[in-house]
């Protein structure tokens, strides 16, 4: 009792916390320093979506609609027409960010392997606007992760 | 100069600001218009170099009964059909009490037209060089020394009394001690054993 | 500095009168940048105890990241409820701002250099910080929101509690000091201890009360473990909630100005304000105001270290601490004090 009194009065639950949290002020960070610093990311990460070509340059995406179909959150919008050289192609690919789950069944879906989710992960903007994707923007994603995106699916081929 | 502008401000103010306490509609308006008053009331004291005065005016009356009043008021749920419906009622008394005070201040002015009472006879002269907070405590725990603690005492009294009056222990509830909670340690609650396999815990 | 400016022709009246709006500006201005510069500090403490890293972005080490978030905030628009009372809710963060800067008027930087040297400062500063409560009570009443008002009524009765205790450790300090001027009370701090440190605080009979006023002054500038007026988890942002832009700009502006005075408070009464530490000659070639800097960023750093180590108390246990422990200890050790120095220094 008493001695509890002499604890409660000159605060010697408090001074052992703060003697805790200042040894913990000193010790090195658990967080890395982010934007300069970055995690691995896996193979499987399934960050912005891209839409692939071949090498030769053809777009890969044929318009089966299976990607717009299997999402869940309806966020693929699917317009196709034959091409001129009778190629059925598609002449709308709408993909809007906002409402995108990122559970990767387009990708999974894909026969063509031209969905793809890229492992970027930095694209926030400044309006709502910007986050609805069209196929230019697609296919912009696509040319500038290839390497990126063409490597992890190779590392990731074997399990599949 | 100074002096003029800042007097003739402050009491502009805590006129007007006065004036505003009785006309605002809202009472929580009332009550800011009124802490206005005191501010500038402050001011006006410290005019008068009666700093010490100044500063309590504010501490206690800005500071705590105000935020007290604030504090009730804010929390009335007004409604302004029903304060209005009670003003024929109670004109008469509000106009008593209008005719007493326009009646104390011509008295006052005739008094102080007569010729003020010579206060410096009266109380224990205060040597110039002292500032006034000390002036103050000099008077208050010699000469007034009894009438100041008759003051605390009563207040005193009366903290107690509304205490008494207002503090019940009911019955039948479980209240939690904090005291009694913060005082049990590990060792009274917990207890560890190391079973032999197939044994377990008797508890 | 009045006979300074009086120097250059002017007369006297409108000397004074440059000479006190440059001093309001010399102090208010490098206050704002301290302001920004400690919500900083504040923000990187914390996380190094966490373990994180906090901003590291914006400038080198992301010192520049407040006024990012100043920039950020001057170009948000500025929502006013349609319940709202108008022209009280875009009061009360001035008042708040003001009161927080009124303040400083009195605080002593330097043998000599201090705005307004009046024989009552101390009695002045409880007067302005008593005033802070009503940016908060106004604040919390004129949003018309349920959350702002509860914590509208939070901070009224936690500032009046804890105004009470800290008026008591003041009077000690006072009692001490002999005087209720700021400046008074640093000089005669000088050399107290043996003749060797120069701060109340070392004094046995009045460390208690120097932790006390700590702990009182956290909670009176509802810093954490006591800012019950904000906890997030209950009021949202507390009396904050509808505000947005400069008028909440201005909310953190006057929150942070008034924990660096509670800091410089307790430098100055307890700590030997502008004093070096040791009262010994070569510590004097040191600038008064460097000992003051590092006595109030040293108090911040305590501030921030018990933000990030003590969880917040419920409103209960606040209560109780304010008027069952703090106010008997703080009126006991006024008699105490009081009959020490009758004891030693009167008798």
């Amino acid at each position: 009792m008493i001695a509890h009194l002499f604890k409660s009065f000159f605060l010697v639950e408090f001074v052992k916390a703060h003697w805790l949290t200042l040894k913990y002020f000193f010790k090195p960070k658990a967080t890395i320093n982010y934007p300069y610093e970055k995690n691995p990311l896996s193979p499987r990460f399934r960050g912005e979506h891209a839409l692939r070509r071949y090498p030769n340059g053809e777009e890969r995406c044929i318009a089966c609609k299976l990607c717009e179909a299997v999402c869940p959150a309806q966020a693929i919008t699917i317009e196709a027409e034959p091409r001129d050289d009778g190629s059925r192609r598609t002449t709308r690919y709408d993909i809007d960010m906002t409402k995108c789950i990122y559970c990767g069944f387009c990708q999974e879906a894909c026969p063509v392997d031209a969905i793809v989710e890229g492992p970027n992960f930095e694209y926030s903007t400044e309006t709502r606007e910007e986050l609805i994707y069209d196929k230019g923007k697609l296919l912009e994603n696509g040319d500038k992760w290839e390497r990126a995106i063409a490597a992890n699916l190779a590392a990731d081929a074997p399990y599949r | 100069m100074i002096q003029t502008i800042a007097f003739y401000l402050f009491a502009t103010l805590v006129i007007a600001s006065g004036a505003l306490t009785v006309f605002a509609r809202n009472p929580v308006h009332s009550v800011l218009w009124l802490i206005l008053a005191f501010f500038n009331a402050a001011g006006l004291m410290i005019l008068l170099g009666a700093e010490f005065i100044a500063m309590l005016l504010i501490i206690v009356y800005v500071g705590a009964v105000a935020v007290l009043f604030l504090f009730v008021v804010m929390m009335l749920d007004v409604d302004f059909a029903e304060l209005r419906a009670g003003f024929v009622r109670y004109l008469p008394l509000g106009a008593l009490l209008a005719i007493v005070l326009a009646v104390e201040i011509v008295f006052a002015i005739g008094a102080w037209s007569a010729g003020a009472i010579n206060m410096g006879a009266r109380i224990a002269p205060v040597a110039s060089d002292v500032s006034n907070t000390q002036a103050i405590g000099q008077l208050l725990y010699t000469r007034y020394i009894f009438l100041f603690e008759a003051a605390g005492i009563i207040l005193l009294v009366a903290m107690v009394g509304a205490i008494v009056l207002t503090h019940r222990k009911r019955g039948g509830v479980k209240p939690q001690d904090i005291g009694h909670q913060v005082r049990r340690r590990p060792e009274d609650a917990t207890r560890l054993t190391r079973p032999e396999s197939g044994q377990g815990v008797e508890l | 500095m009045t006979a300074w400016f009086a120097s250059w022709g002017l007369t006297y009246e409108a000397a004074w009168l440059v000479a006190t709006i440059v001093g309001i500006l010399a102090i208010a201005l490098p206050l704002m940048l301290a302001v920004a510069m400690i919500i900083y500090a504040d923000r990187k403490i914390w996380a190094a105890i966490a373990l994180r890293r906090g901003p590291n972005v914006v400038g080198p080490f992301g010192l520049l990241q407040s006024f990012a978030d100043g920039l950020k905030v001057f170009l948000q628009e500025t929502i006013i409820p349609s319940g709202a009372n108008r022209g009280l809710f875009l009061i009360a963060p001035i008042i708040t701002f003001t009161v927080a800067l009124m303040a400083w008027a009195v605080i002593p930087f330097q043998a000599g250099v201090v705005l307004a040297n009046i024989n009552v400062g101390l009695l002045y500063i409880l007067a302005i910080s008593s005033l802070g409560v009503y940016g908060v009570v106004i604040s919390g009443w004129a949003s018309n929101s349920k959350y702002p008002f509860f914590s509208a009524l939070r901070a009224a009765a936690q500032m009046i509690s804890y105004e009470v205790s800290i008026g008591f450790i003041l009077i000690s300090v006072v009692l001490y000091a002999g005087s209720f001027n700021l400046s008074v009370i640093t000089l005669a701090q000088k050399g107290n201890i043996l003749g060797i440190f120069s701060a109340n605080g070392l004094n046995p009979l009045l460390f208690p009360i120097s932790v006390m006023f700590l702990i009182s002054s956290m909670a009176e500038t509802a810093r954490a473990p006591f800012d019950l007026t904000e906890a997030e988890s209950e009021l949202v942002a507390g009396y904050q909630t509808e505000y947005s832009s400069m008028s909440f700009a201005l909310f953190w502006l006057g929150e942070y100005a008034n924990v660096i005075l509670m800091c410089a408070l307790n430098a100055i009464l307890f700590w030997g304000g502008w004093l070096p530490p040791v009262d010994w000659a070569p510590l004097y070639a040191v600038p008064g105001i460097i000992w003051l800097f590092a006595k109030i960023l040293l108090f911040f750093f305590i501030f921030s270290w018990v933000k990030a180590t003590v969880p917040r108390y419920r409103y209960d246990q606040l209560m109780r601490l304010g008027w069952k422990v703090f106010l008997p200890i703080s009126l006991f050790w006024v008699c105490l004090v009081s009959g020490w120095l009758m004891l030693t220094r009167y008798s």
